[in-house]
């Protein structure tokens, strides 16, 4: 089976210059229930006010420690997790205004971290793959799950009768990037989808990421707290930190300078290969803080070596610092934000 | 602690309101006219309207209900039909029978079941180990009025060592602290206490079975501690758990001695309902079930408590 | 395409047989579960073919044949108080005990299924509601409402039937709603969600499946205690109405006689501990051959 068989992919729209996704002012808080009748007792402020884009046949990759949200945006994109505001808009189309919430998860579609739990133990690996074609009302869907997994390199002879526990991590891994690529979608989000696996694994599963992409011409969001991951399969990166987005930069703006003070503890912290590329950052301490009751101001002044009093009373904005579209949220790199430093340090 | 408490006391308000609810259902789901079995035969349209609009009965059903629950509040459950008594007044005196029945069955059960639990939780897989296990499986797969009858025809019918009926000589209903009427209290509670047995020896060999194989306890040997001394050890950390099983089986036993109540004719709670049943004298029916949900709603209150005052972790969950 | 599978351990391809046939192969080499089996099978089978094995005539009584010993000639098992066959009357007996002693288990595992898998996937206000009711009725111990409900329809079988569901529907909708919350929190829920799928057809595709044999292995326990609380009903006098041979009824009119031929009356209770014996013990079994892969 020819990939453009495999491939029921929907049309484009808005041509290449519009973004396939853009998130505008998105917010998402977790209530804590408690109390004798359950009421809201506080909120967790996961996702808080986030914008970015994504391009046509781009990967984006999404890095931040445990806990900054990075998997509750993939969720909210997804549809899976209902958002309390901000828009989202696939080519051109706003979800709840002219995109139906089912439109949106046949574009957009999700690989897990977790290879064993995203798949039913119950289901041959050929039922689950073909579910979502078949949800769709896509034509032949047992064939296109056999021509899938053959193209994710699982022999059906071999495999599709399989359960899941019969398998390894990195073959079940390949089965859910079949059953994403199933509902032919144009948008898929890997949210951690290598971090589980065995580096030699890893390798390969990166590799057929990358073959996927140009042949289906597919566009990624690539979640993972991996910065080597990233860069090898990212065209850009997008940093978060407790809610928030920091930083936004192509992968070799960002790697040739972190702007803001977060980015650069957290790739300081990242182990080097090259003995004279050492550590000078001082690595972050401490643990991040709670998201219930996240910092006035800036929410990483707490633990910022350059934080001013200014830090703590006024929100920095996400503002252009780079010509070639770096975008950071800093006072230091606003001349008129009235920080001491500001314009002096990197 | 105390916060502890009244938050569990405001958890445990919605249910004793549904508890009320289904009570008060009971009768509206019965058949047949809760007035005939007061109205004489010959009454007249009028008469049965007069009495209708005299029981309430007329009114909309969720203004039956609030009057009901209105009376209650006052201590006021009716009236029996039967008898014409307070159900009131009629019901707690043979709670307090079943209570007695009720406590004896655990006094006997409790012991028993702990020390079968943890001699098989102790030599476990050892042919002691399903011995007790055995015995725990018939105890809880025993029809227990059945084996009220089989204890009557070994000991009183065979043997003629014990009474076989009521709770006292010629038929008292009364209990008094002396040596007949304590010959009457022993199949009846000797009956009521074989399925708890059960329930606690297979608890019991269920948590020390595990709590013996956990790293703190070869810690305590190693240590150089005296099995007994780990054994202490053991004990305590088991007895929260066991204290809650042994709890609700406390008002399992008051509210399911119903059939051992029946089996030797014990005047208790249970022996009233099925009077009530019979003659179909709903209000002593519903006032009955009230009363015993309702305790058995307190033993769970006091259970939950009682546990978390042993063991602090259930305090911050 | 150069991808190879050589790094990657390929399992086992262990000769693929369907989950209950695993469960059925280690069930058949425990000795005790098949046993019970054989006994709740042969306690079944008789109770179904009662009328064509030539028993006597379970209803035909006889003045002057009452109370017989066990072992009278023509009635091996006795008679009892109004002088009918004992053996008949207990073999006919099994079919009321057995089909009310278990099918409100069959009925309450559809209906707390149904309402557990729903408010365990659904979650929020209609699991709050749900499970709230729940609550109130695990406030009444099984026996007492049981006989309340029983004892304020009155007598009869489909009376049974309601209140004995009625009792174990809240249980059974308890398990349920906690195995169900489980697996809904999994990824492939998530997965199968995000393909657009209704909320139907995740639960029918993706949940049922996974929730269904917890449910049920907790389901078959509660059929021992259902069993007695059945018979125990016909025993108080508020199930099955004379004279309809049912063991708890039979015991409860033998109760007359335990001065005049003591073992006798004893007999309807052996069957009821048997069956209920072999059914708790069974079900112990089908819990641990089930537990094998988990």
């Amino acid at each position: 089976m020819s990939a453009t068989e495999l491939y029921d992919r929907l049309p484009d729209r808005g041509g290449p210059g519009q973004p396939l996704l853009t998130v505008r002012g998105l917010r998402k808080y977790f209530p804590i229930r408690g109390g004798i009748l359950g009421r809201t007792r506080a909120m967790v402020q996961a996702v808080d006010g986030v914008s970015f884009e994504v391009r046509k046949g781009e990967t984006l990759g999404i890095v931040g420690e445990s806990g900054c949200g990075k998997s509750t945006t993939a969720r909210l994109a997804v549809g899976l997790i209902e958002r309390d505001e901000g828009d989202i808009i696939f080519d051109g189309d706003a979800l709840g205004d002219t995109l139906s919430l089912r439109e949106l998860r046949r574009g957009i579609q999700m690989v897990f971290q977790d290879s064993y739990a995203s798949l039913n133990p119950r289901l041959t690996i050929e039922e689950s793959v073909a579910f979502g074609a078949r949800v769709q009302g896509l034509s032949d869907p047992m064939g296109r799950a056999h021509g899938l997994l053959a193209r994710v390199g699982l022999d059906p002879a071999r495999f599709a009768q399989r359960y899941p526990h019969e398998l390894s991590g990195g073959q079940r891994q390949r089965v859910n990037i079949a059953r994403a690529l199933a509902m032919s979608p144009r948008l898929v989000v890997l949210d951690e989808a290598v971090s589980a696996l065995d580096k030699s694994v890893e390798a390969q599963v990166l590799n057929l990421l990358s073959d996927l992409r140009a042949e289906f011409g597919l566009t990624y969001i690539f979640i993972s707290h991996d910065l080597n991951v990233v860069r090898y399969i990212s065209d850009r990166v997008l940093v978060m930190y407790l809610g928030e987005v920091v930083e936004v930069a192509p992968v070799d703006a960002i790697w040739a300078r972190q702007a803001h003070p977060y980015t650069r503890s957290l790739f300081s912290a990242m182990p080097s290969m090259d003995p004279d590329n050492r550590t000078e950052e001082p690595p972050l301490t401490g643990d991040p803080p709670n998201p219930i009751d996240p910092p006035e101001g800036c929410r990483f002044h707490t633990r910022c070596p350059f934080a001013a009093t200014l830090c703590g009373r006024k929100v920095p904005k996400l503002r252009k610092i780079g010509a070639d579209g770096h975008l950071a949220a800093c006072h230091l790199h606003d001349p008129a934000s009235g920080h001491p430093k500001a314009g002096k340090i990197a | 602690m105390f916060s502890y408490f009244l938050r569990r006391l405001i958890l445990v308000l919605p249910v004793a309101f549904g508890v009320s609810v289904i009570c008060f259902l009971l009768v509206q789901i019965a058949p047949g006219d809760p007035l005939t079995a007061i109205m004489p035969v010959d009454a007249t349209a009028e008469e049965q309207a007069a009495m209708r609009a005299a029981y309430g009965l007329d009114r909309p059903l969720p203004v039956q209900y609030a009057i009901w629950v209105g009376n209650l509040a006052q201590g006021d459950m009716g009236r029996s039909i039967a008898t014409g008594r307070p159900v009131a007044g009629e019901v707690f005196g043979a709670v307090q029978n079943s209570l007695l029945l009720a406590v004896s069955a655990a006094v006997i059960a409790f012991p028993i079941g702990i020390f079968l639990g943890f001699l098989a939780g102790y030599f476990r897989d050892t042919a002691l180990d399903k011995a007790v296990t055995a015995v725990s499986i018939a105890g809880v797969s025993v029809p227990n009025y059945w084996l009220g009858i089989v204890l009557v025809i070994i000991f009183s019918v065979n043997l003629g060592w014990l009474p076989s009926m009521g709770a006292g000589p010629g038929g008292s209903r009364d209990w008094s602290w002396n040596w007949e009427h304590m010959r009457h209290l022993v199949l009846p509670a000797v009956t009521l206490a074989v399925v708890p047995i059960g329930i606690v020896a297979r608890t019991v060999r269920a948590l020390s079975g595990d709590i013996l194989s956990m790293d703190f306890v070869q810690a305590l040997y190693a240590k150089g501690m005296s099995r007994f001394d780990v054994l202490i050890h053991v004990g305590r950390n088991a007895a929260a758990t066991a204290l809650s099983v042994m709890g609700l089986q406390l008002g399992y036993l008051l509210g399911g001695s119903i059939l051992i109540e029946t089996v030797f004719n014990w005047p208790g709670s249970g022996f009233l309902l099925s009077n009530a049943i019979f003659q179909r004298d709903l209000p002593l029916l519903q006032g009955t079930i009230l009363v015993l949900a309702l305790f058995f709603v307190a033993m769970n209150l006091i259970v939950d408590v009682a546990q978390a005052a042993i063991d602090p972790r259930i305090k911050r969950s | 395409m150069a991808l190879t599978e050589t790094l990657e351990p390929v399992q086992t391809p262990e000769a693929r047989k369907g989950y209950w046939a695993g469960v059925a192969q280690r069930l058949a080499r425990d000795p005790v579960s098949m046993l019970c089996l054989a006994v709740v099978a042969a306690l079944i089978l008789a109770a179904i073919f009662a009328p064509y094995l030539g028993l006597a005539d379970p209803y035909k009584g006889s003045m002057i044949a009452r109370l017989k010993p066990i072992g009278t000639p023509g009635h091996l098992l006795g008679t009892d108080e109004q002088g009918r066959d004992m053996l008949a009357r207990l073999i006919h007996g099994g079919r009321l005990t057995l089909f009310i002693g278990l099918m409100p288990v069959v009925f309450a595992f559809f209906i707390g299924s149904a309402l557990g898998v729903v408010a365990g996937y659904v979650g929020g206000r209609l699991n709050t509601i749900i499970m709230r009711v729940v609550d109130v009725f695990f406030a009444f111990p099984s026996v007492l409402l049981a006989i309340a409900i029983s004892g304020a329809l009155g007598a009869g079988i489909v009376n049974s039937l309601v209140s004995l569901t009625i009792v174990f529907v809240p249980p059974i909708t308890r398990v349920a709603e906690a195995v169900t919350s489980g697996v809904r929190s999994l990824d492939y829920i998530d997965a199968a969600r995000a393909t657009g799928a209704s909320a139907l057809t995740v639960i029918r595709v993706h949940v049922i499946g996974n929730v269904l044999s917890p449910i049920f292995v907790y389901a078959t326990s509660l059929t021992s205690v259902c069993m007695i609380l059945a018979a125990g009903l016909s025993f108080l006098g508020i199930g099955v109405r004379p004279p309809e041979p049912e063991w708890g009824l039979m015991l409860n009119t033998l109760r007359s006689a335990i001065y005049v031929n003591p073992w006798l009356s004893a007999l309807p209770g052996v069957m009821i501990f048997v069956t209920s014996l072999c059914l708790n013990l069974l079900s112990d079994g089908v819990r641990s051959a089930m537990n094998v892969r988990d």
